[in-house]
């Protein structure tokens, strides 16, 4: 076929519909038909990644790579590519929405036709983050991506969540900006003039500048992470935010930031990345073992589970850093799966909160013996969290911990502790909140799980299975880009 | 054939989801018939493959590709030879006879429940035969874990139990410290070797030199995971409490099969060990300081499980002990001979408890041998065979190991023997407790006394057969038979035997050694029963009795120098760290500017001229900086 | 003349403006005043421009260089009457909720 017959390519297709949706969303003020148009768009989502799987050969190029001039002036043009890694993680973007509107659809929002639009629009945003080739287009579309949420984190959540929502304006503010100035200067030394990743590549910059950018860049996408210790915005976000939107918050946007190392970081920087591999690594690792700790002692299960995402993403980011194949690879399986587990987790939270109306550890007991059916998801899912063979985080975790080995043996070891600490405090969890006998507050607990719920778990409970026993079907799509990583490492 | 092997773990894995998913709407008896049937068609798979591994059929069946990065290429992959094989048939035949046990045991569950217990039962079979079967160790690894979990779920069965979901909780979270180290070993392994298969590292390892520093690395954090699993010193204190579970899940798990993996674990690796003669020493001191620690605890423990825990703990140390010396064909053969009795007897206690509604106290039986005939004769075949009386099978197997012990060091036999007689003294001290004398419990429980049902005592009478024959499949040679076993394993171990140089015992020695061990245990097992069928101690011990019962206070200095310390430092961070340091400096941050913002909104002082005076002196202030300055 | 005629008495009008603003406190005047820097700086723009495309017209008749600066001056004046028509208007509100002209009645500014 033609280039030119190609009415739209893949990428472009998944930026426009979730955007065009989620704008028609915000005229459906009746009733539930914001959130039915939501659920419905979502699938359709769903449908063209599914489709786009089937284009993925090199023959298929001019499906997946789209250009368009946008602003000549400056050097920069709305490209936008869809490889591996953007495949995988426009895939979790997409299963990412559907599973926490489904979770969530007994809920009511009020003025739901703002909310369900406000959270395709966010959708968009992240789709174009995870194809776009141009550093403008990516900087739009990261903005693009977080500013819904400051309003459905602000007008949608707790209590407490115009605080919570301050917090994590001024912190991802501060590094938004943080990002648009390390972009200029970069572009201010692109070989000719342009925004265009290639370019960005090719950019040779002092020394002590690229220092300074690499921890401009660092920065912006360490609090996105969120990395010790930029990471305090998360569990108060988390703990007051509406439950959808905490899970594409940690589900989704939390990938982001590792995403972004991986295609803007460390590949344009490749200097001051091996000058400043040690200070990372160490404060990622330091990062693992002091979440690992505070995850133990919280009585709160949202607060629990966010500390728990911050010792993944810890490992993540310490693997990235690693720089070697088997640690990148793992970090692929573990962006998509660390994503689909803690959704995984945030739905029986969700469920947990809404029947009994407490989110208190120390208040729970028993669910196990109300609830047999729930208990099974949680356990499956409580045993990807903490890696176990046969489910979907084992052989991530266990690529990027042998990725880390090869960095250094000593900080494995430190971080390796954090397998012990996971048990303990994601068991303690267990035991506390589902095992033992019931009290007054969870006796009323029979039959709290059904409908869209189950359907959403039985979901997340398949792909921890089935990427468990067959990760070949992620690493295989990953291939290339990891391949394109690592070339350009060694090739330096 | 052996491209059949595939269907060993199959069978168990389809019981499991059979019996999980559908808990619900079947009855007990299908249940029951599942999930015995299933293992019983392992079984069956098992015996051929075993037939056709004599006659030398081995290999390696790929099934898929697990991990494929780059140069590193994992598959999922299963390895048929002796030792395999032979693990394989301990583990479904035993388990095969635990299941039937369990029918009749569980009965009282409801059927949602009773279906939950099989499932679980089969997910452990699954997850045991992926361990043994494994060519490479990353996928005896997920057998690793996978056993490790069901053990959590058997032993938290009765999870309305907070005691019983802490004792689960510990064994998971001791197991992962040892993980910790098998994580390691195989990441070192991965760098040392760029393999994890079994046939590329050994082949690999076997070039390289006495005790190199990657190899006794390896080695000594495999023996870190090893004793987790197994039960060792350090990390044994989980074992005692995991008896929390139900009774035949502690036969299976944590006596027969799984507490074996480590043993099974070294067995494979054996030729790494052997080239790390560093670590075959702290194999050996562990191993013998294990059973001689965990046999001194079991002098003095009146739950008739926590002795048989202990006592299995010892048991392994002997194992270890085994394989630290170098007698890796011994401890094979202890861990199969192991297997029946220790099964055995606690398919014993099973059915004690089961006749005496949930008692577990050893002083409140006493005068068993009448009400309960076939359990008591079983149970004590099973006692004479683990206290080393020949010619019942626990001689042979614990001798060989001794024997090899002596040989390495005269030191390790003499402690060696001593736990032997201390093993053979409580076991009599429970089996006289506990079946002769007179009934100590209420009248009521007494009129209540019943032999278990056929499904229970079959499996005992089949255990001790087993129990008292198993011997004769490893005569040493001294005694004028053939070593089946040693013969049948040769291959795996060979690499290793060429390498070793133990000097030969003389026949004379060795009929001293046998003597002395198999003497003083007769010895200790007349004293043992002639003092407690008439008088058992049913006081509360003092002394250093009292700490013996208390297990040497080990959990209590566990719970204060690991545990606690460790929990306070987690609230310290929470709240003083987190909440007033990192949380402290960003609200600081804010704090800053809005009092900042305060403070500067006093200029704003609403007159009109002193907003033109500022701005003018602003001006003046530029001209000034734009004339002198720049 | 020489340019700095021009300059020293367009700084004298613009210092007497300043003052003026500064010191004075009746609207009205300080109104004045700002009108007379204003025309301050109009002067110098005329008279650079002036200066300058007569020191250009030395070397060709026909330029135009420096005529652009009386554009501005144009725009000044057409900015500053827009600002006396909406300044006299607010003077004339405000005398009429205060009864004065005099600025330091006006400090509700900054609640």
């Amino acid at each position: 076929m033609n280039p030119k017959d190609v009415l739209i390519t893949f990428p472009e297709l998944l930026i426009w519909f979730p955007l065009l949706s989620g704008l028609v969303a915000f005229f459906l003020a009746k009733g539930d038909s914001a959130k039915k148009w939501a659920v419905v768009s979502s699938f359709i989502t769903v449908a063209i990644v599914a489709a786009s799987f089937f284009f993925t050969d090199k023959n298929y190029l001019h499906f997946n790579n789209v250009s368009y001039v946008w602003m000549p002036s400056i050097g920069s043009s709305f490209a936008l590519m869809y490889d591996g890694m953007g495949r995988m993680l426009c895939l979790l973007t997409a299963l990412a929405f559907p599973l926490a509107f489904l979770a969530t659809y007994n809920t009511r929002y009020i003025k739901s036709n703002n909310f369900y639009g406000l959270m395709l629009l966010s959708q968009a945003g992240l789709m174009g983050v995870f194809c776009a080739m141009d550093a403008l287009v990516f900087y739009f579309f990261w903005e693009l991506a977080i500013i819904p949420i400051y309003f459905l984190a602000s007008r949608w959540g707790g209590e407490k969540r115009i605080q919570a929502t301050f917090k994590f304006f001024v912190y991802t503010f501060a590094a938004s900006l943080l990002l648009l100035i390390g972009i200029i200067i970069v572009y201010l030394h692109t070989p000719d003039g342009s925004f265009s990743i290639h370019s960005f590549l090719k950019a040779t910059l002092p020394p002590g500048q690229e220092k300074f950018v690499f921890w401009l860049f660092f920065a912006a996408f360490a609090v996105k992470m969120p990395l010790f210790p930029f990471h305090t915005w998360q569990p108060d976000t988390y703990e007051q935010s509406a439950a959808p939107v905490t899970m594409i918050l940690s589900g989704v946007m939390v990938k982001m930031g590792v995403f972004a190392l991986i295609r803007w970081l460390i590949p344009v920087l490749p200097y001051a990345t091996g000058a400043f591999t040690n200070i990372v690594i160490g404060l990622a690792v330091a990062g693992m073992v002091y979440a690992s700790c505070i995850a133990w002692v919280q009585d709160d299960l949202k607060r629990l589970v966010a500390y728990a995402s911050i010792v993944h993403v810890g490992l993540m980011c310490a693997a990235v850093f690693a720089r070697n194949q088997s640690g990148t690879e793992g970090v692929m399986l573990q962006m998509f799966n660390h994503g689909i587990n803690i959704i995984g987790l945030w739905i029986v939270v969700e469920l947990i909160e809404k029947q009994f109306g407490t989110r208190k550890i120390s208040e729970l007991g028993g669910i196990a013996s109300v609830s047999p059916a729930l208990t099974v998801f949680l356990v499956i899912i409580a045993l990807a969290n903490i890696a176990l063979p046969l489910t979907n985080a084992f052989v991530g975790e266990f690529l990027m911990f042998n990725g880390l080995f090869q960095y250094g043996v000593w900080t494995t070891a430190i971080a390796l502790t954090t397998i012990i600490l996971s048990a303990v405090y994601t068991l303690t969890m267990v035991q506390k909140v589902f095992y033992g006998n019931t009290n007054s507050i969870t006796a009323s607990g029979a039959g709290m799980l059904k409908g869209s719920a189950v359907a959403a778990l039985t979901v997340v409970a398949i792909i921890i299975l089935l990427l468990g026993v067959y990760p070949q079907l992620l690493t295989s799509l990953t291939k290339d880009t990891v391949n394109v990583f690592m070339s350009r490492l060694t090739g330096m | 054939m052996s491209k059949l092997v595939y269907l060993v773990p199959l069978f168990p894995l389809i019981g499991f989801l059979i019996n999980g998913l559908a808990r619900k709407s079947l009855s007990k008896s299908l249940t029951a018939i599942i999930g015995s049937g299933v293992i019983l068609v392992s079984f069956i798979i098992s015996v051929i493959l075993f037939l056709d591994v004599r006659s030398g059929h081995t290999g390696i069946v790929k099934l898929f590709d697990f991990v494929a990065i780059g140069s590193l290429e994992i598959p999922f992959a299963f390895q048929v030879d002796q030792l395999s094989s032979i693990f394989l048939l301990i583990i479904t035949g035993v388990g095969f006879l635990i299941h039937v046990y369990s029918t009749a045991y569980m009965h009282e569950e409801s059927p949602a429940h009773y279906a939950r217990y099989f499932s679980y039962l089969n997910l452990f079979v699954f997850s045991m035969l992926l361990l043994v079967l494994g060519a490479n160790y990353l996928i005896m690894f997920i057998g690793w874990e996978g056993v490790g979990l069901c053990s959590y779920l058997l032993i938290g069965y009765w999870f309305k139990n907070t005691d019983f979901n802490n004792a689960a909780k510990k064994a998971f979270i001791m197991n992962r410290v040892g993980d910790f180290g098998f994580l390691l070993a195989v990441f070192w392994m991965i760098q040392q070797f760029g393999s994890l298969s079994f046939g590329e590292i050994f082949g690999k390892a076997a070039g390289m030199e006495m005790n190199d520093t990657a190899l006794v690395g390896i080695t000594l954090l495999l023996f870190l995971g090893a004793a987790g699993k197994s039960a060792q010193i350090p990390l044994y204190t989980w074992l005692p409490d995991a008896m929390a579970g139900p009774t035949p899940v502690s036969a299976l798990i944590h006596a027969a099969t799984m507490v074996t993996a480590g043993i099974y674990m070294i067995a494979r690796s054996n030729i790494l060990y052997t080239l790390a003669p560093t670590t075959q020493g702290v194999v050996a001191v562990i191993g013998l300081a294990t059973a001689i620690f965990a046999a001194t605890i079991a002098l003095k423990q009146n739950d008739i499980k926590k002795v048989l825990a202990y006592s299995t703990v010892s048991q392994l140390g002997y194992m270890f002990l085994g394989l630290g010396v170098g007698a890796y064909t011994g401890a094979v053969f202890h861990v199969m001979t192991h297997a029946f009795f220790k099964a055995l007897l606690f398919l014993g206690a099973g059915s004690v408890i089961h006749a005496m509604h949930h008692e577990q106290d050893i002083r409140k039986m006493g005068g068993l041998k009448k009400h309960l005939p076939t359990t008591h004769w079983t149970f004590l075949v099973a006692c004479i065979a683990i206290a080393g009386i020949p010619p019942f099978s626990g001689f042979f197997s614990k001798d060989e190991i001794l024997a090899a012990a002596f040989s390495v060091n005269k030191i390790y036999w003499i402690i060696g023997v001593l736990g032997a007689v201390m093993t053979a003294f409580y076991m009599f001290r429970l089996y006289g407790t506990a079946f002769l004398g007179k009934f100590r419990g209420e009248p009521d429980q007494e009129r209540h006394l019943h032999e278990s049902p056929k499904a229970m005592t079959w499996p005992l009478v089949v255990l001790a057969v087993l129990s008292a024959v198993a011997g004769f499949a490893g005569i040493p040679a001294v005694l004028g038979g053939t070593h089946h076993l040693a013969d049948f394993l040769s291959p795996v171990f060979a690499g290793s035997v060429a390498l070793q140089h133990t000097p030969h015992l003389d026949h004379s020695t060795e009929y001293m050694l046998m003597g002395i061990s198999a003497g003083v245990s007769a010895l200790a097992i007349l004293y043992a029963v002639s003092r407690f069928s008439k008088k058992p101690d049913l006081q509360d011990a003092a002394g250093l009795g009292k700490v013996l019962e208390n297990k040497w206070y080990v959990d209590e200095l566990y719970d204060t120098v690991v545990v606690k310390p460790l929990r306070n430092i987690s609230v310290f961070l929470n709240s003083v760290v987190e909440k007033l340091g990192i949380d402290g400096i960003v609200n600081g941050v804010g704090k800053l500017v809005n009092y900042g913002g305060r403070q500067l909104r006093l200029l704003q002082n609403g007159q009109v001229g002193a907003y033109i005076l500022m701005m003018v002196v602003a001006a003046l202030v530029l001209f000034i900086i734009q004339l002198f300055v720049l | 003349m020489t340019i700095n005629h021009y300059i020293f008495l367009s700084v004298a009008l613009f210092c007497i403006g300043i003052i003026g603003v500064l010191t004075r406190r009746n609207v009205i005047i300080i109104f004045m005043c700002v009108e007379l820097m204003l025309n301050a700086v109009n002067l110098l723009l005329v008279a650079f421009s002036k200066m300058h495309n007569l020191a250009a017209s030395a070397f060709d008749a026909a330029t135009k260089a420096g005529t652009d600066a009386q554009l501005f001056v144009f725009f000044i004046m057409v900015v500053a009457a827009a600002e006396v028509s909406v300044g006299l208007a607010i003077i004339v509100m405000m005398y009429r909720n205060t009864h004065s002209t005099d600025v330091n009645f006006l400090n509700r500014l900054k609640h």
